[in-house]
């Protein structure tokens, strides 16, 4: 029980992270590789103002997804921007370029060695039910990715920069010619992404990690989220991200000289056999 | 030199298929002065750099890994962050048949053709459903799933410490592999150069063309007779078989496989190999190598985390700015030259 809850947790962790990247590759179709470089972004903002600072842990969270949103948007405004039309190699090389960017200037800035978090007192501990340890932190976990995933769906499906987002997304062309400030949107969007990137980073500090090779590291588990939840689809990101935790969890608990065997085969076998995804719609574009 | 592919239709078409006119395929497979100067630098650079031949080697041993990604992306266009998957292969392949006593050079290659191309075979049939961002994601995944399988096998492949206790035996029974590498040089050169002339071979065919083809307008090919799917997986079986042969030449001039050989910074700085170079043209790999390799060599001493660093600056530049790479702007030179030429002429 208590590893499956441990999944759970570990499976909202991997949302929080990836959902971010559900944006801007599922739905702005740009394959951004250096999505774990924002959410190491994320990390070392959170680490350096909880240790340096002393600022209070919750209220780290709220700067780390400004500032986040903020590197988001002026990369957008500057780089990004420029191969929304370009072929997914060059995006892919291009995101490669700027994950080795990031990764060197966290080494020298913070050498390569993991960096220490300290929770406030209220997080830590645990709830003892019989048969049932529950961490009070990934119950934390549990409740912010819940809650991120209800609003991110609320917004996409209910709100209008949603509906502007869907339509800019479909077809740009016709967007804009009904009046969608389309350059607005998706510098929003990726804004979005990186900003829940940043959060995701931050919350996985305590549990992931946090190392300069940290957007590499983790680069699969982000990917696999999508392509198992098919592009775009926020309810499918958390049902894939249910999935992969709990494999990857039970698989490390019960077998663990296979490692991140088993994350990786999940995503090969699914892109086999459902190329669209487990949840995807019926046609990849 | 691959033989036109047999008609498919009456035999009364079948001597019109023969009579086609393979004249301007034959006439864009000569060899350009060019060429040959460019082949004579490897024997140039042994008498100038004598002490620096293990990096000669090196480079020699990438070029070989470039091509084998150009090949299949850049004249079949098929997108693979996971290359090094095959090089992998191979590396183990001719290092655990060393290591138990099979330490023939030839043979070590022969052997990690055969894994590679295999692999490559039934690997290709995944890679070729599906879309780009697919491709991308299933060769990132085979490549990662063979790094975990040789991180965690330690009995057999040493885990993270590597391979060790590879020894090789007399290259033809003849030489021995020095500690100043002359016979590493000479062997990765040839290898390399014969593997090179087989690729020339094949992209002036017309299984080449085919290939081009398909990688421009994938719909059209059928319609103009070529079997896309056949040759996808042909041009994606050869490439690894590529991929391998570096990888084995590696294990066999080092004596030694790092588990590295199948890490994800290895495909990547691959690509940016290909695209610094310019992808689609076999030179375009070997130039886009020795820039490479040489800056590496010359930066990475300073620090290894700066030259990450500037590696990344690099990628991001090249595809904003420079996306045809060396063999796009030497063209764009040669173009501009010859138009001078002809513009003096004409007064």
């Amino acid at each position: 029980m208590t590893v499956l809850f441990d999944g759970v947790a570990s499976g909202l962790l991997l949302f929080l992270i990836s959902v971010g990247l559900s944006v801007t590759l599922g739905l702005m179709n740009f394959v951004n590789l250096a999505h774990g470089a924002f959410a190491m972004l994320g990390g070392y903002i959170c680490v350096l103002l909880l240790s340096r600072l002393g600022v209070p842990f919750l209220l780290t969270l709220p700067i780390v997804v400004l500032a986040c949103a903020a590197a988001g948007a002026l990369l957008e405004r500057t780089l990004y921007r420029r191969l929304y039309g370009a072929s997914h190699l060059d995006q892919v090389l291009f995101s490669i370029g700027l994950v080795f960017m990031a990764i060197s200037t966290a080494h020298f800035f913070f050498g390569s060695q993991q960096q220490p978090l300290q929770l406030p007192a209220f997080l830590r501990g645990q709830l003892d039910i019989p048969g049932l340890d529950i961490g009070i932190y990934r119950l934390f976990l549990i409740a912010v990715g819940l809650a991120i995933a209800a609003g991110l769906q609320w917004m996409l499906t209910r709100t209008h920069f949603g509906a502007e987002l869907r339509a800019a997304v479909d077809n740009r062309r016709a967007a804009r010619g009904l009046g969608i400030d389309v350059d607005r949107v998706f510098s929003l969007a990726f804004a979005l992404g990186s900003a829940l990137a940043g959060l995701g980073g931050a919350l996985g500090v305590e549990t992931l990690g946090l190392d300069p090779e940290f957007p590499v590291k983790y680069i699969v588990y982000f990917l696999v989220v999508v392509a198992v939840g098919g592009s775009g689809n926020i309810t499918g990101s958390l049902y894939a991200s249910l999935i992969l935790g709990i494999t990857d969890v039970v698989g490390k608990y019960y077998l663990p000289q296979a490692g991140a065997f088993f994350i990786d085969a999940v995503m090969v076998l699914t892109l086999i056999f459902r190329p669209q995804g487990l949840f995807g719609r019926g046609a990849v574009r | 030199m691959t033989v036109l592919p047999p008609a498919t239709t009456a035999p009364a078409a079948a001597p019109a298929a023969q009579r086609v006119d393979t004249g301007p395929l034959a006439r864009g497979s000569r060899w350009q002065p060019a060429e040959f100067a460019f082949w004579l630098l490897p024997v140039l650079a042994w008498f100038v750099f004598p002490e620096n031949l293990s990096l000669l080697t090196q480079i020699a041993i990438t070029a070989l890994f470039a091509l084998s990604l150009d090949l299949i992306l850049g004249y079949a266009g098929i997108v693979s962050l996971g290359h090094a998957a095959f090089f992998g292969l191979g590396a183990y392949a001719a290092g655990l048949l060393a290591k138990y006593g099979y330490g023939d050079p030839l043979l070590g290659l022969a052997a990690a053709v055969a894994l590679a191309a295999a692999a490559g075979f039934l690997s290709s049939i995944l890679v070729l459903r599906g879309s780009d961002l697919t491709r991308l994601m299933v060769t990132l995944g085979v490549s990662l799933m063979l790094y975990e399988a040789a991180n965690k096998l330690t009995d057999f492949t040493g885990g993270v410490d590597g391979l060790q206790g590879v020894e090789m035996k007399l290259l033809l029974g003849l030489f021995r592999f020095d500690m100043v590498g002359r016979t590493s040089y000479i062997y990765c050169l040839a290898v390399l150069f014969l593997l090179f002339w087989v690729a020339r071979h094949l992209v002036h065919s017309p299984f080449g063309l085919g290939l081009r083809g398909i990688r421009q307008n994938a719909l059209r090919m059928p319609a103009l007779g070529v079997p896309v799917n056949r040759r996808l997986v042909a041009v994606y079986t050869i490439g690894a078989a590529y991929a391998g042969v570096a990888g084995a030449l590696l294990t066999q001039t080092t004596q030694f496989v790092s588990i590295d050989v199948f890490s994800f910074p290895r495909s990547a700085e691959l690509l940016l190999i290909l695209v610094l170079g310019g992808t689609g043209s076999l030179y375009g790999a070997m130039l886009g190598t020795i820039v490479f390799m040489v800056a590496h060599y010359l930066l990475a001493d300073i620090n290894p985390q700066y030259w990450q660093f500037w590696l990344g600056l690099l990628l991001v530049l090249v595809v904003l700015f420079a996306r045809e790479g060396i063999m796009g702007g030497l063209r764009r030179l040669a173009a501009v030259w010859a138009r001078r030429k002809s513009a003096a002429a004409r007064p």
